[in-house]
């Protein structure tokens, strides 16, 4: 692994990303026209906004990075640069990490426009420090990406990289405490949103609304989180083969 | 320690199982030094399975295979040998110079590497064009590019001038030989025989076997034939009497 290596990924990464400046504009328009549209919804009735903003803010960061990073993957194991890579002095490390910096430099932007905007235009409520909910959506992004680079070596088309969303991001996403309190869920559902990632997640926006000071379970969510996205990359790093079939 | 007469490539008797299938059924031939050998064959008979088990992205290969003294896709390895794909490994929404930057970074080349790769494939009027936007013969050339960063020994080129027109073609070759002449080892695969005698050397291949391992001279006066293509259905026919 080399730090020059790694950034060298995440510059490229960044600067692909550059050249479609339509994903740009869709990456950060489109959380914050959802967010608008959840504010109207409830209209006046600021307490079900509240509830449903600190979980929303956690999944757009995710929910956009899996599918981005699993595409994005995709196509460089198609292309044939993958394998151009891993013939190189490249480290897998450098590749998996330079993608997850410069995802997670994406979802900074993101998470700093969607809370911005939550905050300060539609007037969530938040006991605890904002600069905190930026942090876990970064974080969360970069759940995202490391999922998604893992899943996409179990994809063999985009169609298919697609539906992995579906297949594993919206089961955490019904379980996540957003429809229903996690501990009011039948047991085995609990048991279940117990070893999600995204119901951490939730969790960690949902204690920074709620607390003014870095409470133990923020810190322990956030842990949680930090540790899927080991487990992710680590994971991803053994679906890299430099020799295929 | 390496010189000009150890080949720079080594393999004894070398097979390859893709799919359940032997698609390279025990290969022997050396590649020598600082020449040009050419890779030729039909589509289909196994020349990128062996190009792939050279720079060591192949799996399920058996038997001996060493370059440059060390085990094919030892590490030390993957500074020193550039490889292209038959198909454009670029980044399609990358400008060409920017490919390149990334790639010389991947490889400790020197930044002065990639006007002189852009150089030798003749892309200067393109160099800072989206890839994407680039016509076929184009984009496998900043491919090609990719593989003459920094200062590799052994090349090993998978149908670099298929579909490039005859000028550029002619000019891809003369470099071929300009960079042999340096010292590099270039190994070029195509399936079309008439470019067999821009090459020192053949490595004549049919369903994963070697047909011949000899200069084109050689194998014309060998075979009685005035060109390759004659000379490799003689070959075929002879291997076929002998299995007969």
């Amino acid at each position: 692994m080399s730090p020059r290596i790694t950034l060298a990924v995440a510059v490229r990464v960044l600067r692909q990303l550059r050249h479609d400046p339509r994903t740009i504009a869709m990456l950060l328009v489109v959380p914050c026209v959802l967010l608008t549209l959840l504010w109207w919804m409830f209209d006046g009735n600021d307490a079900i906004f509240n509830r449903f903003g600190p979980p929303l803010l956690a999944l757009f960061p995710f929910i956009v990075m899996f599918l981005v990073t699993s595409v994005t993957t995709l196509r460089e194991r198609s292309s044939g640069t993958l394998e151009r890579l891993l013939s190189m002095p490249m480290g897998k490390a450098d590749l998996l990490l330079g993608y997850a910096i410069a995802f997670g430099l994406v979802a900074l932007a993101q998470a700093a426009v969607a809370v911005g905007l939550t905050v300060g235009l539609l007037g969530l409520e938040v006991a605890g420090p904002v600069w905190m909910l930026t942090v876990v959506a970064v974080l969360d992004a970069v759940l995202g990406t490391a999922l998604g680079l893992f899943v996409s070596a179990f994809a063999e088309t985009e169609f298919q990289a697609v539906q992995f969303m579906p297949a594993l991001v919206l089961p955490q996403v019904l379980l996540c405490g957003l429809f229903v309190a996690r501990d009011a869920l039948p047991d085995v559902l609990e048991a279940l949103s117990d070893v999600m990632p995204l119901s951490y997640a939730v969790e960690a926006m949902q204690e920074v609304q709620a607390g003014s000071d870095v409470t133990s379970t923020l810190a322990l969510s956030l842990l949680v989180v930090a540790g899927f996205v080991v487990a992710a990359l680590t994971l991803g790093a053994a679906t890299l083969k430099r020799r295929t079939a | 320690m390496m010189n000009n007469a150890d080949p720079a490539v080594r393999v004894r008797d070398l097979h390859v199982d893709r799919g359940g299938r032997e698609v390279l059924r025990g290969l022997t031939f050396d590649v020598p030094a600082g020449q040009v050998t050419g890779l030729l064959g039909p589509s289909g008979c196994g020349k990128t399975t062996l190009m792939r088990a050279l720079v060591g992205v192949q799996k399920n290969v058996r038997g001996e295979m060493e370059v440059l003294g060390q085990p094919a896709g030892a590490k030390a390895l993957r500074q020193r040998m550039g490889y292209v794909t038959q198909a454009p490994s670029v980044y399609a929404d990358l400008t060409v110079r920017q490919n390149l930057k990334f790639f010389a970074t991947v490889l400790s080349a020197g930044p002065d590497s990639v006007d002189r790769a852009i150089e030798y494939v003749d892309l200067g009027d393109h160099a800072d064009a989206v890839v994407g936007r680039l016509s076929g013969g184009q984009s496998s050339r900043a491919s090609l590019a990719v593989a003459l960063l920094g200062s590799p020994q052994v090349l090993v080129l998978d149908e670099p001038t298929v579909g490039l027109d005859p000028v550029l073609r002619r000019d891809l070759w003369a470099l071929f030989h300009r960079l042999a002449d340096t010292g590099v080892t270039v190994l070029v695969s195509s399936h079309v025989m008439d470019e067999a005698d821009r090459c020192e050397r053949l490595l004549l291949m049919r369903e994963g076997l070697l047909l011949a391992d000899d200069t084109p001279q050689a194998l014309r006066e060998r075979t009685g034939s005035p060109d390759i293509e004659g000379a490799f259905l003689t070959l075929v026919e002879k291997s076929e009497e002998v299995v007969r």
